[in-house]
């Protein structure tokens, strides 16, 4: 790979991008509109946080990808791959030894310090497309701060549901301005995002790059009889018995037995590597 | 460096893709963190450009972005630097994405752009050359900052005018030698 | 036990290789030389450069082996590879009336300067398979003529010196290019010409033909279809001229619609154009249908609501490669995503029905 330059994009391309970055973070929150390129990945399987990584990485970082909250996963293997080929740079799968993270679907369960970057991969960057297709319409939404049809949906929710029918990619407003989506990470994930690392979603395919700055006030939308509530799996891990962190269900059998464990696997990996063990394993049916 | 035998092409990086990726980093680091003072070293400028202001420009600027020279710092050996290692071309106030100068050179700075309300982005990232940048002065509030952070600011009533027009505004970095800071539009400013 | 369901990098380089062989196919049969792909199987090379946007018959035959044959994701190699290209700099517009055409068209003149060539076309072939093309290739030697050396005007010129058609004034400003600079709506028509040549060609196929079945119907004639080949040149400053660094091969369709005006303002016809790289009628056709179609505004039309009308909706869903990205990318895990979704649901149903144990299931 060595005809390609540092971390594969040219460097006017990376130079397109950092300035979208600085505009993100001055702006917490804005979609800043970046003239994405094709990369050697399918539109929509990370190519926006791909090209953020790559603008962003230095020789001296150590890098960590997950999918899912896990290293190993498919996706998370194969672009952890392409950046060790490109860009040189150690990779780890431990959270706390990571200065760049990317992630798909999962904020990591360890809280993240001031030296850490969090890169999110980001399908649809818009909150509001799926209440208004129109790019046009949403951005003007937006100018004005227009978000009473994101208020209708969720009241909407209420009304049929009895509950906020929204479980992931829940919207949040950021610094008080601007709603954003945090991507499709579970609304339990929300409140960690106020968080001491610095916080950069790419989109590729729609061509949008975003920020949050650390410490910075993000509030998940909600009313006050319905409050936002970070929900769970309601068992503790079956691996480490953590009771604090996000479950995937595994079903065992053909009976259905179902099993709960960690989704970060770092975390439960570290749990258990310090003692934290389930001595029987008890599926539930 | 010799000053008699130096040329336009001397004094930009020795590594591009690594030391503008660095460069990046400490950019990055002070625009997420108002008032955190970072370093930025690796290019040796032509007067006046400080080697902080100079590294934002290799490290940002390029032939799609335009530049304006506030003051002492338009002068031919600064334009023949940058046209050499940027490609930017130099262009008026109103149309620059990058402005750089002292303070009073870059005055009044309401001939900026400061972003429209659908694309707030689009307005100028300020470079302001400071005799002196130091973590004390006015204090700073918002995005970026765990509690509070104090940084010397060059004039601190036009900056809380700047702030008002958030989500609109300019974006500054205040350098001073080696040394960055940034004041995004985002921060709420008191004096002391 | 708990078994994973995670792939690794073992699981890669193993479909990896899987696919390798399955490109091959039977070792026992020759394999396929570039050559002969960019020979014979011309038009899908056509069609991986045109959409894949980067003029280069070799590297399009060779993304079309690697891709065993599956063109979206031939034109995807290419897009890839093409973003890594540095630009060395922009050739002067190719004047088209200057085109070598081994192909010439007109639906609206029995006949006019230049003539009607019908060069390589499958139109008046009968669609019967060819049996002895499975044993044996060989072709006699097509008949010969004398080329044209003149070049061969455009039959919108005759039109345009009798006012009857809208005019196209030229421009010396340096068209936009939406692989720069991110697309912004509402898009310029350089912007949305160059987004629909780069498009799907079924994507604009269906769009055309939906405008043709009353969908914001513009009835269109073809006023020229011509296909062949242009000089490319460039301005090297050093020289202080411009040299012929080239020649490629283009597909040029000009529409004459259906024509509008006032009380203030006579009738006239009005156009749309479509430009695509090689022997790519199809889609030079749909692009000048479609661009007809999205000139609405300018040309003081209603918004009928039809899809071709819609610029965003055109413009967002053309691209093959951002669309087969984003559906395809439902294969990956999501995991994280439904397990949040199964929560809420099981507990709204226990909210619902009022049966923990049933909701339990």
């Amino acid at each position: 790979m060595s005809a390609y330059n540092f971390a594969y994009l040219d460097e006017q391309t990376k130079r397109m991008i950092r300035r979208a970055i600085l505009k993100g973070l001055a702006i917490p929150g804005y979609q800043v509109p970046f003239a994405s390129r094709e990369m050697p990945m399918p539109y929509g399987w990370g190519t926006g946080g791909v090209q953020v990584s790559a603008a962003t990485l230095t020789p001296e970082d150590t890098l960590k990808v997950i999918d899912q909250g896990a290293d190993d996963t498919t996706n998370a293997v194969s672009l952890r791959k392409f950046f060790e080929r490109t860009a040189g740079v150690p990779t780890t799968e431990e959270t706390t030894k990571a200065t760049v993270i990317q992630t798909r679907h999962r904020i990591p369960e360890v809280e993240l310090g001031e030296d850490q970057i969090l890169v999110y991969q980001v399908p649809i960057p818009e909150p509001l497309r799926f209440l208004e297709p129109r790019e046009t319409e949403t951005r003007k939404m937006h100018s004005l701060e227009e978000y009473g049809l994101m208020h209708v949906k969720l009241y909407e929710d209420i009304s049929q549901h009895g509950a906020i029918a929204t479980s992931y990619a829940y919207p949040v407003k950021v610094a008080g301005r601007y709603v954003m989506d945090p991507s499709p990470i579970p609304k339990f994930d929300n409140p960690k995002m106020e968080m001491a690392a610095i916080q950069l979603f790419g989109a590729g395919r729609e061509q949008r790059i975003y920020a949050v700055p650390p410490y910075t006030q993000v509030v998940s939308l909600d009313f006050d009889d319905y409050p936002f509530e970070p929900t769970k799996a309601d068992h503790p891990c079956d691996l480490c018995g953590a009771e604090d962190s996000y479950l995937d269900e595994v079903i065992m059998d053909d009976a259905g037995t179902r099993m709960f464990v960690c989704s970060d696997a770092d975390y439960c990996r570290s749990r258990r590597d310090t003692g934290h063990t389930v001595t029987a394993i008890g599926g539930t049916v | 460096m010799n000053t008699a035998t130096r040329s336009v092409f001397d004094g930009g990086f020795q590594d591009p893709p690594k030391d503008a990726a660095r460069a990046f980093r400490a950019a990055m680091r002070a625009m997420a963190r108002p008032g955190d003072l970072n370093t930025l070293t690796g290019a040796t400028p032509p007067a006046p450009l400080s080697q902080a202001a100079a590294i934002l420009l290799l490290t940002l600027c390029d032939p799609d972005t335009g530049v304006y020279l506030a003051g002492p710092c338009d002068c031919e050996a600064v334009r023949g630097w940058l046209r050499f290692h940027t490609g930017a071309p130099f262009v008026g106030p109103a149309q620059a994405d990058f402005a750089v100068g002292a303070w009073d050179d870059l005055l009044p700075i309401d001939r900026f752009r400061i972003g429209t309300p659908e694309y707030p982005d689009r307005s100028t990232t300020l470079i302001v050359e400071m005799p002196l940048l130091d973590a004390q002065g006015a204090v700073l509030r918002g995005p970026g900052i765990k509690d509070r952070a104090t940084l010397s600011l060059p004039d601190v009533r036009a900056m809380q005018d700047n702030s008002v027009l958030y989500p609109l505004g300019l974006d500054f970095f205040l350098t001073c030698a080696d040394r960055v800071a940034a004041l995004p539009r985002s921060t709420q400013i008191t004096e002391v | 036990m708990y078994v994973a369901t995670k792939g690794g990098e073992r699981a890669i380089e193993n479909a990896h290789a899987w696919l390798a062989e399955e490109r091959r196919g039977d070792p026992d049969v020759a394999e396929l030389g570039l050559e002969q792909i960019q020979q014979q199987l011309s038009l899908a090379v056509t069609r991986v450069m045109a959409e894949g946007s980067l003029y280069d018959p070799d590297l399009a035959a060779l993304a079309i082996k690697q891709a065993r044959g599956d063109l979206i994701e031939a034109i995807f190699l290419i897009r890839a590879y093409r973003t890594t290209l540095p630009r060395f700099g922009l050739t002067n517009p190719v004047e088209t009336a200057d085109m070598a055409c081994d192909r010439r068209i007109s639906a609206t003149f029995k006949d006019a300067p230049g003539g009607q060539v019908l060069g390589p076309t499958f139109d008046y072939t009968h669609r019967l398979l060819d049996f002895k093309l499975a044993a044996d290739g060989d072709v006699p030697d097509a008949p010969r003529a004398d080329p044209r050396m003149e070049p061969t005007p455009h039959i919108t010129t005759f039109l345009q010196r009798e006012d009857i058609i809208q005019p196209e004034p030229g421009s010396d400003e340096t068209p936009g290019d939406l692989t720069r600079e991110p697309m912004a709506f509402p898009a310029d028509r350089d912007i949305r010409l160059q987004s629909l040549a780069r498009g799907d060609e079924g994507f604009l196929l269906g769009m055309a033909y939906s405008t043709q079945r009353g969908y914001a119907r513009t009835h269109a004639f073809v006023g020229e279809l011509r296909i062949g080949k242009v000089p490319v040149e460039m301005e090297i400053p050093e020289l202080g001229f411009a040299i012929e660094i080239g020649e490629i091969d283009l597909t040029e369709c000009e529409t004459i619609n259906q024509f509008n005006g006032s009380k203030t303002q006579p009738p006239q016809f009005t156009r749309g154009y479509g430009l695509v790289f090689g022997q790519s009628e199809r889609k030079a056709i749909a692009v000048a249908l479609v661009d007809r179609a999205l000139r609405w505004r300018e040309l003081g039309e209603d918004n009928l609501g039809a899809p071709a009308q819609d610029e965003e909706f055109v413009l967002s869903h053309c691209d093959n490669i951002q669309a087969t990205g984003f559906l395809e990318h439902i294969k990956l895990p999501h995991y994280v995503d439904f397990q949040a979704e199964l929560e809420l649901v099981r507990k709204l149903r226990r909210e619902t029905m009022g049966d923990p144990q049933e909701a339990a299931e």
